[in-house]
């Protein structure tokens, strides 16, 4: 599972992580907004799945309380990266909490029924081997449902500090994470090996005071720049400052409020079971398309494969 | 615990304190039995003395503090022959 090409600081996604936890136990957790919507969304879509599961595995502990009322599931797990944000939803309806990476699972092959991931997997760097290793440790007929940030997520704040950085500094940096679009999260489900895969997206809209408000809200909630090669030097109040003058030129509705954009992608996957739909072989069809329409079949000239 | 906070941080230092003593309670075996070396997927052999599950092959021992198993290499103590 090694790759060359690192993209996030991983001790840095922890300490972000333990930060925030740290900070929603002073406050309440109301910046932990986004992650229970998408643990919210997450229940939903199991709500329309027939079928119970006994073994479940929550990566990521925020909003591991809201699982409280699901029924499906017998047996519940909790994974995070951050012993802080363990510790504050160590409860009755978490059998086990244990700290661990999505890099790097550690489970046995084909030992869990259900794996649900609410907004963790966006700070991997490699997603690919990441979600591999997930369908591995599900059980044949095992569900995968996950919330991942999108590619749409802070793009107004994302040019805006470009700009500012061009206009104050004559350089950029890295500072909003790359994520991954949907025609991208398709492709890695399939590529992992997940069958029946479903992806869609929602985009939501959140508004704020100001920048300011909303990058604070970014680090409370813990997602803070983790991008291993970001600019560890003392950034100026001078670049934020012209990075919210922007913001507010560029994105503010008649109220006055910024707009900020989060685009949430939800990937669904199971794992291989003979017992799940599949398309029929090539050929192997019982009757004819044209008869079933009433019309006259017009021959490419191949031979079918009867 | 005072925390050392980076200059591009938003935050002033702070004091944690847990006014509650964190729950610890016993693991359940089999669960435990699920869990693997991160690294090298092997099954682990649990030292219930030190609080630790040991991955022979890795050579690594990963400590399970209040009850919480940390099953992060970086975390994990090094066995020496």
């Amino acid at each position: 599972m090694q790759n060359d090409i690192l993209i996030f600081d991983r001790n840095r996604v922890r300490l972000n992580r333990d930060r925030a936890a740290r900070q929603s136990r002073k406050d309440g957790g109301h910046h932990d907004f986004m992650h229970d919507w998408a643990v919210r969304a997450l229940m939903n879509r199991l709500s329309d799945v027939k079928r119970d599961f006994d073994l479940a595995l929550l990566i990521g502990a925020t909003g591991s309380k809201s699982l409280l009322q699901q029924q499906k599931i017998g047996t519940l797990i909790q994974m995070d990266l951050s012993a802080e944000h363990l510790k504050n939803n160590i409860g009755e309806h978490v059998q086990l909490s244990l700290q661990g990476s999505e890099e790097f699972l550690p489970f046995a092959p084909q030992s869990l029924d259900l794996i649900l991931s609410p907004l963790t997997l966006h700070t991997v760097n490699d997603l690919p081997g990441a979600l591999l290793q997930i369908r591995q440790t599900l059980k044949p007929d095992g569900l995968f449902l996950a919330a991942m940030l999108g590619g749409e997520t802070l793009h107004e704040l994302r040019s805006v500090m470009m700009d500012a950085e061009m206009n104050l500094r004559g350089g950029i940096s890295p500072r909003i994470a790359p994520f991954a679009d949907k025609p991208q999260a398709g492709a890695l489900l399939q590529r992992a090996g997940f069958n029946l895969p479903v992806i869609d997206s929602e985009i939501i809209t959140v508004t704020y005071e100001n920048a300011f408000r909303l990058m604070q809200d970014v680090r409370f909630m813990g997602e803070g720049n983790a991008i291993l090669k970001r600019d560890t030097k003392f950034t100026g109040r001078d670049l934020f400052t012209e990075a919210a003058r922007l913001y507010h030129e560029r994105f503010s509705g008649p109220d006055g409020r910024i707009n900020a954009t989060f685009e949430i992608i939800f990937m669904i996957g199971w794992a291989p079971h003979e017992s799940q739909q599949k398309p029929l072989r090539p050929g192997s069809a019982t009757a004819r398309l044209a008869d079933v329409l009433g019309s006259t079949e017009i021959g490419t000239g191949e031979s079918t494969g009867t | 615990m005072q925390e050392n906070l980076p200059c591009e941080s938003l935050f002033t230092p702070t004091i944690i304190h847990y006014d509650r003593p964190i729950m610890t309670h016993q693991i359940d075996p089999k669960l435990l039995d699920i869990l693997v070396c991160p690294l090298t997927k092997v099954p682990l052999r649990y030292d219930a003395a030190r609080q630790e599950l040991i991955s022979d092959q890795a050579k690594l021992a990963y400590p399970i503090r209040d009850g919480i198993p940390v099953m992060l290499v970086e975390e994990a103590r090094t066995i020496k022959e």
